[in-house]
């Protein structure tokens, strides 16, 4: 299996046993593999399907036989936009750029597209997934990914 | 074969909407329960068994609880009191929540309604409070907003079936020519094509004017057991459907972005149990809270082919006086966008159509209506079908 660690915080799992083996299926721990610069989702074990975001039951088939899998970080960006009224936080990088990406993995993910400006941005175009691994100090704990161009 | 109705609406009240400096939600529910009972004064308030209240945010008055607080400055404690959250389509459902109480046979007559008093907190905190609505950890997280997710869904539309910026800035001027008629309304006040276009970029490429209101306002209906109608009034309006359906709150998750999968299967849901097709509409509320959601919307609700929204707009089909009016009462872009009151605001509209009382703004002849709430970017959508009395 990919990337499969024990957290190191204490943490609920579900049931079995065994289960205590494996990373859970958590949004936290998405965000855990993030900051190693990975990139990663769950897989069901019973009928393949790939989940992004994670979630601890497949909706396609109720599984909760399920791993961590590893996916690649090249997509082409389906639909974007510029953000010119942003949230507080955020208002000093405006206007920046956020799309849609369908990862070759064929998973869908939202985030800020950097690296190139707005007019050069094309439907259709190849991106590529990066990291940024800063950690901010109170929750949530986690970094961000973004897109770029290759 | 016309279907029975579910239930009956024997009155509503709308509060004005926009800015109201000095009231609390609470205090302008009162004012549209007080205008629902005026209208039918054969009503007795103690008549009322039950409130469903559309309610998005304990942020914004620093107030949660609130189905017993409305209830209470309604006058109309103790009876039961259930506050509904499904962002922006909170009192849509919450009508469907009353649907369900009477059919259940529990309860005779009902009120349902909606509240959000918005207007005295910063754009800046509204735009927080309202994205709670999206998906935090793969949305907000990384710097999303709400103009932004309808602006991806803009994007989309505009990629694959050539819809023009021209196109929704015309949602805008419709909407705002609507509003202008209606004493109600939060913008009294005409636009032109060239001041939607020229407007500030909010979120390419949606402007200033493609996005709907922050409004103060609430609203209300009184629905009964449709054999009880009559003892109320003479020009009750029956429902005669209801749809509803839900979708992945991120928007990332969905196969296509230029349609809301769960409109379109609440409105399959809704004409289904009306036994109407799309073409019969009249008259239609939508849940324009960016121009290019109403012209999401003809498509979803089936008034034209995927893609040809963009041109039902611009060859004027949907105006007062074209042949399937959309959003007389001047919509979420013009009459105001309380989040929590838009969907029973929705359905007072098609109250006053269906019983002659709109006014300047009146569909002539208009025998059935048609509400569209959607909540966040499209998670919830709750459609509903009305025929006169």
């Amino acid at each position: 299996m990919w990337g499969v660690q024990v957290p190191q915080q204490p943490c609920i799992f579900i049931g079995e046993d065994e289960m205590s083996e494996v990373a859970p299926f958590t949004i936290e721990q998405f965000y855990k593999f993030i900051s190693e610069k990975k990139l990663m989702a769950v897989k069901c074990l019973k009928c393949a399907s790939l989940l992004l975001p994670p979630k601890n039951i497949c909706p396609k088939c109720f599984s909760t036989s399920l791993e961590w899998t590893e996916l690649r970080k090249k997509g082409k960006l389906l639909t974007y936009t510029v953000i010119h009224v942003a949230p507080a936080q955020f208002q000093s990088m405006a206007p920046y750029s956020m799309g849609i990406v369908k990862l070759e993995d064929g998973l869908q993910l939202l985030g800020m597209i950097r690296d190139i400006k707005p007019e050069k941005i094309k439907v259709g175009m190849d991106l590529i997934v990066d990291f940024d691994t800063d950690l901010p100090s109170r929750w949530p704990v986690w970094p961000r990914y973004f897109f770029k161009p290759p | 074969m016309v279907r029975k109705p579910l239930v009956s609406i024997v009155s509503a009240g709308l509060s004005k909407f926009g800015k109201r400096e000095g009231l609390y939600g609470r205090e302008l529910f009162a004012e549209a329960v007080k205008e629902a009972f005026e209208r039918c004064p054969n009503l007795n308030p103690r008549d009322i068994e039950a409130l469903f209240v559309g309610h998005m945010g304990e942020s914004f008055e620093h107030q949660g609880h609130t189905g017993p607080t409305l209830l209470d400055w309604a006058g109309l404690l103790p009876i039961p009191s259930t506050r509904i959250e499904s962002a922006c389509s909170s009192s849509g459902v919450a009508l469907r929540c009353g649907i369900f109480a009477v059919l259940s046979g529990l309860h005779d007559i009902v009120m349902v309604g909606g509240v959000e008093k918005m207007t005295h907190r910063s754009t800046s905190d509204v735009t927080e409070y309202l994205a709670m609505a999206s998906d935090f950890p793969f949305e907000q997280w990384h710097g999303m907003t709400f103009p932004g997710l309808y602006a991806l869904m803009a994007t989309a539309h505009m990629h694959r079936y050539g819809t023009t910026e021209e196109q929704m800035a015309m949602v805008a001027v419709k909407n705002h020519h609507n509003g202008a008629l209606n004493p109600k309304a939060q913008m009294q006040k005409e636009i032109t094509l060239e001041q939607a276009m020229s407007s500030r970029m909010i979120a390419w490429p949606l402007k200033l004017y493609d996005c709907s209101l922050i409004t103060d306002g609430a609203s209300c209906l009184v629905l009964t057991k449709p054999e009880l109608a009559k003892k109320f009034t003479d020009t009750p309006v029956h429902i005669v459907g209801s749809g509803q359906a839900s979708d992945a709150i991120g928007l990332y998750e969905r196969e296509d972005f230029t349609t809301l999968k769960a409109a379109k299967l609440a409105a399959q849901e809704a004409y289904r149990m009306a036994k109407i097709e799309s073409r019969e509409v009249d008259v239609a509320e939508v849940h324009d809270c960016f121009t290019i959601a109403e012209i999401i919307a003809y498509e979803d609700l089936g008034f034209c082919k995927p893609g040809e929204g963009g041109s039902l707009v611009e060859n004027e089909i949907t105006t007062i006086k074209g042949e399937i009016p959309v959003n007389t009462s001047g919509g979420l872009k013009s009459k105001g966008h309380p989040v929590g009151a838009t969907g029973t605001a929705q359905a007072y509209e098609i109250y006053l159509q269906l019983t002659e009382q709109a006014e300047r703004r009146q569909v002539k002849d208009a025998e059935i209506g048609l509400t569209h709430n959607v909540g966040g970017s499209g998670a919830t959508a709750a459609v509903h079908i009305y025929r006169r009395g």
